[in-house]
Order: C-alpha cells, then structure tokens, then sequence
C-alpha cells in the first residue's frame, strides 16, 4: 500500500534538488523577506480583508437559515417519533408515512450539502452567479448549513424530555412546547456550535478566493501568479491576525453565555 | 414601565427598574450594532438575494443545472473518476505519514516537560545557562509548528505547486506540511500531560533520559498519536479531494478541469464520487470509533 501510494502520488523529493527546483525554492524564500508592509498596499489589501469578515458573516447567517428549518425537520423525536407525536400519529399509518418522508428528504438534504465540500460549491455558484464575493457567501451559506442543521438536530434530539411532558400534561399545544420547552433548552448550544461555525467561516471565506470567490485568497492568488512572494507573506501575516481575533471574539462573547 | 406598587408576590426577586432599563439599553445596543455589521456586511459583500431569486438569474440556475444533468456515465469518465478517486486516496495516505514523520520530529523539542522543566531537570540548578540553551530548541520547535498551523492548507498547495510543479506530489507536500504543525501540537499537548509518576518510579532506579522516553513516556502516549493521527487522516481525505482546485491532483484538479472545459456532465459525475468517498469516510470512521473506544 505505501509503495502504491508513493507511485500514484508522484512522489519525487528529488525535485526539491534538482537545479531548477533548488532555483525556484531560493527565488521563493528570498522573495518572501521582507514582507511588503508598505502603506499603500496595506491599504489595498484593507478592503479584501474587510470583505472576508463580511463574507463569513453572512455565510454564516445564510447557513442558519438552511440549516435551521432543515435541521427541525430532520430531528428524529420532533417530525416522527416521541411524545410530541405518538398520541396523534398513533392510528394514521399514512400521516406517519408521510412525516417520515419529509424527516428523510430533510436528512438526504442535509447529507448532500455537508458532504460536497465548500470549495466545490464555491466553484459552482462563481459559475452560475458570477466573480465576486457573493458565491463565497453562497458556497459557505450552503456547505456550513447542511453541518449546522446535522448538528441542530442532535441538540434537539439530546434535550430533556421531562420539562415537555409537564407541558403537555397541562395541556399546551405544540408550539408552545417548542417554544417553552423545547427551544430554551437547546439555545445555548446552539449559539456556541454556531459561533464556533462562524470561526471556521472566516477561515474558510479567506482562502474560498482562491477559486475565484472574493476575500483574501483571490489576492494570495493574484500575487501567487505575479510572483510577489513579499505581498503573500504580508497576506498570510494579515490573516493570521485575522484568525486570531476572530478567535479571541468567539471565545469572549462563549464566556458571556 | 412606571407600575404602581402592587402587593404582587411575584415582584419580590425581580431586579430593580433600573437594573432592569440597563440591561435592556445594554441589549438594545449590542442588537442595533449586531444589525448595523449585518447591513453593513450585505452591502460590503455584494449579496443581491432578490436578484438571485429574479427571474433572469434563477433562470440561469436552472439552465446551468439542466446542463450538469444527466452525469455521464460513460466507461473512459467512469475510469478517470475511479482513477482520481485511488489518487486522492494516495495523497492523504502519504500526505498524513509525511506530518506524523514531521511531527514527531519536531514535537520531543516544543514539550514543555521533555525540554526543560518538569521531574527530568530537578536537579538541575534552575538558573544555569544549560537550562537558557534548552530554550532555543523549544522557541524554534514551537515557533516552527505555528508558522506550519496557520497556513490553510490551500495556500501551501498554491506555494508547493509553484515550488514543484503541477500533479499530486504538491498536494501531498501540502496536506504533510500544514497537518505536520496540526498533529505536531496535538501530540505536543499530550505529552506534556503524561502521569509524572512512572516517569518518576523510572527515575528512580536510575534510568537515563532516553530510557525514561522510550519506556516511561511513549508506551503512555501511544494510543493517543495514533488515534488523532486517524483523525486527521479523515480530514485528509476530505481536503485531498480538494486540494486539486489549485492544481495539486486528486479529484479535485479532475473537477478542475471539467469546470474549465464546460464538461458539465462530467463535473457531476466528479462531483458525485466526491460525495460517495466522503459519505464512505464519514460511516467507515464513525464505525471504527465505536468499536475501538
């Protein structure tokens, strides 16, 4: 297996030796020091920076829009099964069939849209939509929803289910249990899983340019293909400090909850 | 909300009016600001929702996704994606061997408790200079391992395919490198908890440094490297399968070009072995977790 694995990977370290790998190697590290920190690229590069939060904000906020109505749908004990439902679906086999059809076609939704990966989409929708940040927003809206529904719907699945069942034995209708029940228990989960999401987003969003789709990773790229390896060490170091505080926002605003 | 004091039991825990007017300005402004960045991010990021649901664009959607269907299933492009699919495979296989051997190069140098401090130096005097020269093999092993983390993988891609030409060797460069500095700080923290006291019982039959590592240290942390280095190699197989989307083989540099070459069908049928590995993965890694822990 390793030695199919060498073969089919192409594996070739003595490029790294060859003069003319030798060559491009220095000719990189070279280029690379000392960052381009001059202020007329810095504020060039303010806006793409910018659009890379904006990116991530609104893939995000797309993504819970996909992954929120989806993920209900796709809790197994709120659609089908559990207390909410046993008493109504209990003698209607074509109602319940139903239901279970929707949870499955919710579920299969979910499946294909985490399971196609961001760049992917990227790359489909910089087609059907054009250049520009607004496929980034789309590609992580549609990629990240599908995981946040995945996950919204276990959250759903792990609440307690005494708090409901005193509810229901007072009689309240389904959607207050949900609403009264249901919802504030899963809420603080919900807002760190998404949060950290968010997290993940700006990373993404930052290198989704490089097919084309906005941000940071469209400018690596153009500076990638001009061979101005300073301007990609100033990129990178942006970036970096990006992450960073994208990072130390998360974690304050989790403390709070 | 001026109510006149009523006898209502209720009232009795409930915080004061001002209290209560503080917290609500409090919210009122974290929303308004959370808005504002919201408008503010809809303009910067040149969303247009009511355009994509307008007629035009909608209608180019819709042609685009009749032209994707149906996935041609035609042996030669059946063959290129099973091709792709074993290339993709090989590049996380190799790419995940590369980080465990840069990791485990690096990591014995950026832990705390093997480098300098801890029950292997006690007795050494605590202010002498050996002690400021094992710092330098630390700085640098740390330094290193960050430098290798925080560059997205993609970006690696981007730099070793320049370095080293088209194909699926940058890509495994890529996915070694970046998940190198990953595993490396991974494995840095489980060695630096390791229970101090076999390591101490060693110690004191008067064992040496290396003795105590290979028999103290490494039968403790063992299974732990290795199952985050399967871990890891699961989100390998994911990302290889990308990487291709900046020339560094696998599947990824097949959708490539497809999507260059406007073989839609073909993309789908790319598109869809991408979603069968990954579904693959995602069950076979979900299994193995159950039966091992």
């Amino acid at each position: 297996m390793f030695l199919d694995s060498w073969k089919r990977a192409g594996i070739a370290p003595e490029l790294f030796f060859s003069t003319r790998g030798r060559e491009s190697l220095w000719k990189f590290l070279t280029g690379m020091i000392p960052p381009d920190l001059s202020w007329s690229f810095l504020s060039l590069m303010l806006r793409p920076a910018l659009e890379t939060i904006q990116i991530s904000l609104w893939g995000t906020v797309i993504a819970v829009l996909i992954g929120f109505p989806l993920g209900l749908l796709g809790t197994n004990t709120l659609a089908v099964r559990g207390i909410l439902n046993d008493a109504e679906l209990q003698g209607a086999p074509v109602r319940r069939s139903l239901r279970y059809g929707v949870y499955l076609m919710a579920r299969g939704a979910l499946s294909l849209f985490r399971s196609i990966p961001e760049f992917v989409w990227a790359f489909m929708f910089v087609r059907a939509v054009g250049l520009g940040p607004f496929p980034g927003v789309l590609a992580i809206g549609v990629a990240y929803g599908g995981m946040l529904g995945k996950v919204y719907s276990e959250i759903f699945e792990a609440v307690n289910y005494r708090p409901l069942e005193a509810l229901q034995s007072t009689g309240a209708n389904k959607l207050q249990i949900f609403f009264y029940g249901w919802f504030p228990q899963a809420l603080p989960n919900f807002v760190s899983y998404t949060l950290y999401r968010w997290e993940c987003a700006v990373r993404a969003s930052a290198i989704l340019g490089l097919v084309g789709a906005g941000g940071l990773g469209q400018q690596i790229e153009i500076s990638m293909r001009m061979f101005n390896f300073n301007e990609v060490l100033t990129i990178l170091i942006i970036l970096f400090l990006m992450v960073a505080g994208v990072d130390y926002l998360s974690a304050k605003v989790r403390a709070l909850l | 909300m001026s109510r006149p004091a009523l006898p209502n039991t209720c009232d009795v825990i409930r915080p004061t009016a001002a209290a209560t007017s503080i917290s609500k300005w409090r919210n009122g402004a974290v929303l308004l600001f959370f808005f504002t960045f919201l408008i503010w991010s809809y303009r910067g990021a040149e969303i247009d929702l009511l355009q994509l649901f307008s007629r035009d664009s909608f209608g180019q959607i819709l042609i685009y996704f009749n032209k994707l269907m149906p996935p041609d299933f035609s042996p030669n492009v059946l063959h290129e994606a099973m091709k792709g699919t074993i290339e993709t495979f090989a590049i996380s296989f190799m790419g995940t061997l590369l980080a465990v051997a840069i990791a485990l190069s690096v990591v014995f140098f950026a832990s705390r408790n093997l480098i300098f401090s801890g029950l292997l130096y006690e007795m050494e005097p605590k202010q002498g200079w050996k002690r400021r020269a094992r710092m330098v093999p630390y700085l640098a092993a740390r330094c290193l391992l960050n430098i290798l983390r925080t560059v997205p993988e993609m970006v690696w891609a981007l730099i070793f395919v320049f370095l080293v030409g088209l194909g699926p060797f940058p890509g495994v460069l890529a996915l070694g490198v970046h998940t190198g500095g990953v595993l490396g700080k991974l494995f840095g923290e489980v060695l630096e908890d390791v229970d101090p006291q076999p390591i101490e019982s060693l110690q004191a039959t008067g064992a040496s440094r290396l003795q105590i590592l290979f028999y103290g240290i490494l039968p403790q942390v063992l299974p732990q490297f290795i199952s985050y280095t399967l871990y890891r190699w699961e989100v390998n197989i994911r990302m290889a399968a990308v990487l291709g989307l900046v020339g560094a083989g696998g599947l990824g540099q097949r959708i490539h070009i497809a999507i260059s070459l406007f073989f839609e069908q073909q993309l789908l049928t790319l598109i869809m072995a991408i979603y069968i590995l990954v579904t693959i993965v995602d069950y076979v890694s979900a299994y193995l977790r159950r039966k091992v822990l």
